[in-house]
């Protein structure tokens, strides 16, 4: 499978990364290269096999459904790189 | 000897003592990490927070004397903490400029725990870009420079621990702490000819360190010797309801289980790490190690774990998918970097220009397998599929298990530690085949450790690596424990910084 520069163009939009025109063909070259090391994969009998959800068998366990914290709003706001009146401000998203 | 050289038991024992105070002891390291900083380990120094702490140790160690009992193992140990772990009020940037000035307002888990036992912070120590990297050219703080040196050139420490690496085996720091997905701890520790174990999965807590691949990911220590590799882990190890998938299980006493003692223990050679173009140097270590296991009286069984061979692409599957996920928070609206604006930029140009300029070249490359293996159509064809041979690599694993073998012996990785730059001009595949002998432990979830056990022929570091059963860190360490003692592995690089 190898990756055209349409298709990598399509993977960094979605990955919202913004990647220049003319680095595109390498970017492409690069993913094929990695995609096709993976393709050694179709070489393995994966009939019946439940694909590995968890790591150990255990169950994973339910918090209790309570505040544990509270009022740290300027903690929260602190590292932020654009804060203001206690919101986390952006670019105008509604026209 | 300087006691930034001592080892951690060492230095216990001389606390607990009073043969020295942990200022004097803090100091000693504070004084290597400035005169080592052609080695590029420690990013961000924290000098005012080690006294302080270790002024807090001196009272409690004298308390304890007082009342006769004994203070915490690690009360007064200086350690390096890796840039991974985010510590209160002092930066914590994954060694990555998309958490450029991040001060995070809490402390990990496992730093938590550490201070809690009276550990001292020296500082935040180099690594590669999101843990991403076998031999940390991917950081945004630059290269750390190996300590072993045999010629002009500089040689990487591996990684992505490779700061922690490099700190331990130079005597800037006592231990340091460390994190391993594929390999992250186990190779990087054969590069720099010290010990390093990553323990089960859920053994350590995960919260607070910041996220690379979640169901792969563990914290573990990278120490001088196995002794300390079993008192600094069980200060780290510990059920934690703010991880889910922390275990609630005991910790056992990992010290103790020291016994030197692994009569007729079962040693498995699994014949698939046999790999073509293996050095011949890394094929006679492992003959080496192995012999030494028998010597102690240990059975040596030949094993098959069949589907290795598909280990690392699974691992170049399932790791970026996780990434993916989990980078997707660095957005530039709540920590970190945000690109500057151009007018009418809206959002959307807001995350993929912050995203841009934050994230290096490899973070963004894998971010992108990631975000492709996931998706729409090729979901099924690739991340189900990694996940299908996972359960497998995993069911080769618990069948040897179930065999009665009670460790595995296989080289940690398939050379001693190359020059930076060697690497510079190769397929991104290249570099993920050092993770050869380490990702499988990591898929199955398993605990492995790295022994240094022998110089090759040009004077550099060689390890070994045993995986042990789940839960059973002990047993590993016991069976480190003996190969450690049977290869008096002693060298120290040769002091050039």
């Amino acid at each position: 499978m190898s990756i055209d520069i349409d298709t990598a163009r399509k993977v960094a939009k979605l990955a919202r990364i913004r990647v220049e025109e003319a680095q595109l063909p390498k970017l492409a070259e690069q993913l094929s290269g990695i995609l096709g090391f993976m393709e050694q994969l179709n070489e393995v009998n994966v009939d019946g096999i439940e694909p590995m959800v968890s790591v150990t068998p255990m169950r994973l366990v339910r918090r209790r459904d309570v505040v544990t914290d509270g009022n740290i709003q300027a903690q929260i706001l602190k590292n932020a790189p654009d804060a203001r009146e206690g919101f986390f401000a952006v670019p105008k998203v509604v026209e | 000897m300087s006691a930034n050289t001592w080892t951690i038991a060492a230095a216990r024992d001389a606390l607990r003592k009073g043969e020295i105070t942990a200022v004097d002891l803090t100091m000693s390291c504070l004084t290597a990490i400035d005169a080592g900083d052609a080695l590029n380990a420690f990013v961000h120094k924290t000098p005012e927070i080690a006294l302080e702490q270790a002024r807090a140790a001196d009272v409690r160690l004298a308390d304890s004397r007082k009342s006769g009992g004994d203070a915490p193992s690690l009360c007064g140990i200086p350690l390096g903490i890796k840039d991974l772990f985010c510590t209160k009020g002092v930066p914590s940037q994954a060694a990555s400029n998309i958490l450029k000035g991040f001060k995070p307002e809490y402390e990990s888990t496992v730093t938590t725990k550490l201070f809690g036992d009276g550990a001292v912070m020296l500082g935040k120590l180099n690594m590669d870009e999101f843990a991403m990297g076998s031999s940390n050219e991917t950081s945004c703080y630059g290269n750390v420079v190996n300590p072993w040196k045999i010629d002009d050139r500089q040689l990487t420490p591996g990684g992505s621990s490779g700061g922690s690496a490099a700190a331990v085996a130079a005597d800037l720091c006592l231990a340091a702490t460390g994190t391993d997905t594929g390999g992250s701890i186990r190779q990087p520790a054969a590069f720099t000819g010290i010990t390093g174990i990553k323990p089960t999965y859920g053994r350590v807590s995960r919260w607070g360190v910041v996220a690379f691949a979640s169901s792969l990911d563990q914290a573990g220590p990278m120490t001088k010797s196995v002794r300390d590799a079993a008192i600094f882990l069980q200060s780290m190890s510990g059920h934690d309801p703010k991880d889910s998938t922390s275990a609630d299980i005991p910790v056992p006493d990992f010290e103790a289980a020291l016994t030197g003692d692994i009569r007729g223990k079962k040693i498995g050679i699994p014949r698939e790490y046999r790999m073509d173009g293996m050095p011949a140097e890394i094929e006679a270590l492992w003959a080496d190690g192995v012999a030494m296991m028998k010597d102690a009286g240990a059975e040596i069984v030949d094993i098959s774990l069949p589907h290795t061979k598909y280990a690392l692409p699974a691992y170049y599957v399932i790791a970026p998918a996780e990434a993916s996920s989990n980078l997707a928070r660095y957005d530039g609206v709540r920590y970190g970097h945000r690109a500057q604006l151009s007018a009418g930029d809206g959002i959307t140009e807001m995350y993929e220009k912050t995203r841009a300029e934050g994230f290096g070249p490899e973070v963004q490359r894998r971010i992108m397998v990631g975000t492709y293996v996931l998706s729409a159509g090729f979901y099924d064809a690739y991340y189900n599929r990694a996940r299908k041979v996972r359960a497998l690599i995993k069911r080769d694993f618990e069948l040897a298990f179930a065999d009665g073998i009670d460790a595995i012996l296989t080289p940690a990785t398939p050379s001693s530690a190359f020059g930076l730059g060697e690497m510079a001009n190769a397929d991104p595949v290249e570099m993920y085949l050092n993770d050869v002998f380490t990702v499988t432990v990591n898929l199955a979830g398993l605990p492995g450790v790295a022994v240094p056990v022998g110089l090759d022929k040009k004077g550099l570091p060689m390890g070994l690596q045993l995986i042990g059963r789940p839960w059973d860190e002990a047993g590993l360490l016991n069976h480190a424990y003996v190969l450690e003692r049977a290869a008096g592995f002693v060298s120290k690089p040769q002091k050039w910084w």
